[in-house]
């Protein structure tokens, strides 16, 4: 099965409900088959004219209940960063596929980055802190799709599914489980104010037809959700408590994967990068190579680096000039090396062996 | 065994399709590992076209094809971009309709878009006619797998002229004895 098409299963799987995109190479497989198979499961799929648009249907979707999402790349995502900002400030749960193509601009539009980490960080205006799951198999395509749905409800927040062109476009074996996991949204308590947070710091969702009389604006708002935008203490602690539901939750939600904690020399991955390391490990039987799968990227899991205690270097290979590396590097004193490549090669194991010093 | 596997030639061939169709076979009908990748430009039609398979008993890490051992070329564009290296040990099967060079290594010459359009009616088929070729010479995969799998993907209507084209390939290596 192709990524993509695992990403629409998955997406399918987890019961998303509602779909409304734009097509764009290389991620237009996830819309084609959400176009063929929603129908008949009772749900939408639209094309909207255009990626601002997309990004707005599936905040109206969300809010009358539906588990809605979009899937672009490059191009398409820059022009959703407007919504994905007011998606954050009223707490929409929502999933954008972005399946990473080269940039700037046009750029490349069949060969593979992922130059669009930051921006799937800091990327609209304002402070937040960002959910980004990153998949190097076919079969994770599936799996954390349904994740960023379970995500984005409980959290309510847009969760990015940062892929790739090589795992979207790639075919490979997938094994498809009979059940998914599904984790609800909570809905708002009656006598509740829309926008009182529960102890996680989200607040029950009031969904559209159900009785609440709820305001929705990506203005600074009070928890009854009324515009309240020149109260500085206000808008703190909104912005606040925003950024912290997801901060406080970093190391429960992380997800990343261990191999040989023991090692000297550790690589650092996510995305199809993974899967030259993996080679370089398989190949280097005899001599400790660590590696740190990163399957979430954000929010960073800086406590991973402690399992690697006898780390004298980390290597990072990434399909950008360093933008998950420069992280990396301001959470350890260890000498990280950068690996950056650009133009839609994936890394060789044979250049990787070189530089983790293991025999070609 | 792993072998990998490169096609080539212009966009609107089925130069992916046949990966596809390749590693469909092996992983649902052989029970191995496959992975398929392609390289392909913005446009539509035309341009040079390459797709790959991986096929191994094991998990397949590393998804790209780096020193391919099997060869399906069906344009000179094709050879010139993705062909021309080919390494010695490796083995070639050739669109003799199409390609004009010849490789170093091993050449298995099908003229498989003359077939597809004098035999079979159909110049669309000739990418079937060489994965027929391609299995009957190398047996990357079984017989019985590819019909299978090429009956999955391709359209209603269309089954028996795809059984015929991948028949014709398969009579075409074995009339003339040529295996690798």
């Amino acid at each position: 099965m192709q990524g993509n098409i695992a990403c629409a299963e998955g997406a399918l799987a987890a019961g998303c409900n509602f779909f409304g995109g734009y097509p764009i190479t290389p991620s237009t497989e996830v819309a084609e088959h959400m176009a063929i198979k929603l129908p008949k499961k009772n749900g939408t799929f639209i094309q909207m004219e255009d990626e601002i648009a997309s990004m707005a249907s599936i905040i109206g979707a969300s809010w009358t209940g539906a588990r809605a999402m979009t899937a672009t790349s490059g191009p398409g995502f820059s022009l959703m960063m407007e919504n994905i900002g007011y998606a954050v400030m009223t707490e929409t749960p929502c999933v954008v596929v972005n399946i990473q193509r080269g940039g700037p601009s046009t750029g490349q539009p069949t060969m593979a980055a992922a130059g669009d980490m930051m921006q799937c960080r800091f990327g609209s205006h304002g402070d937040y802190s960002a959910i980004a799951l990153c998949p190097s198999s076919v079969q994770e395509m599936y799996e954390l799709t349904v994740k960023a749905f379970n995500l984005a409800d409980r959290f309510r927040v847009p969760v990015f599914l940062m892929a790739d062109e090589i795992i979207g476009h790639m075919r490979e074996r997938i094994i498809i489980p009979d059940k998914v996991e599904h984790i609800p949204r909570r809905p708002l308590a009656p006598g509740v104010l829309p926008f009182h947070p529960e102890d996680d710091l989200v607040p029950g969702f009031p969904e559209f037809g159900k009785g609440f009389g709820v305001h929705v604006t990506g203005l600074t708002h009070d928890e009854r959700g009324y515009p309240c935008a020149t109260n500085p203490k206000l808008h703190e602690q909104l912005v606040m408590r925003l950024y912290n539901k997801i901060e406080h939750a970093r190391k429960e939600i992380a997800d990343y994967v261990v191999t040989n904690p023991d090692a000297e020399t550790v690589f650092v991955t996510y995305g199809s990068p993974a899967r030259s390391v993996e080679q370089v490990i398989h190949d280097a039987a005899g001599e400790k190579i660590g590696h740190l799968r990163l399957k979430m990227v954000w929010p960073f899991p800086e406590h991973a680096i402690a399992e690697f205690p006898n780390a004298a270097r980390f290597i990072i290979p990434e399909l950008n000039l360093g933008q998950v590396a420069r992280e990396f590097d301001r959470h350890t004193r260890v000498p990280v090396i950068q690996v950056p490549k650009l133009g839609g090669d994936l890394h060789l194991p044979a250049e990787l062996k070189k530089l983790a010093g293991v025999a070609a | 065994m792993r072998h990998e596997v490169r096609f080539s030639g212009f966009g609107g061939q089925g130069i992916i399709l046949s990966a596809v169709i390749i590693g469909r076979a092996a992983v649902m009908y052989d029970g191995k590992y496959a992975v398929q990748t392609q390289v392909y430009g913005p446009e539509a039609r035309g341009g040079a076209s390459m797709s790959a398979v991986i096929i191994d008993d094991e998990p397949i890490l590393f998804p790209k094809v780096t020193v391919p051992d099997i060869y399906v070329i069906m344009s000179q564009e094709g050879f010139e971009k993705y062909g021309a290296s080919a390494q010695e040990g490796a083995v070639m099967i050739i669109d003799s309709t199409l390609v004009h060079s010849r490789p170093a290594c091993t050449c298995i010459e099908v003229p498989a878009t003359k077939e597809a359009r004098e035999k079979l009616g159909r110049d669309i088929v000739a990418n079937i006619v060489m994965l027929g070729a391609l299995v009957a010479a190398t047996h990357v995969v079984s017989e019985t797998a590819i019909e299978r799998a090429i009956l999955d993907s391709v359209p209603k209507g269309t089954e028996k002229l795809n059984q015929s084209a991948m028949t014709r390939g398969f009579e075409l290596i074995k009339e003339r004895g040529q295996s690798a």
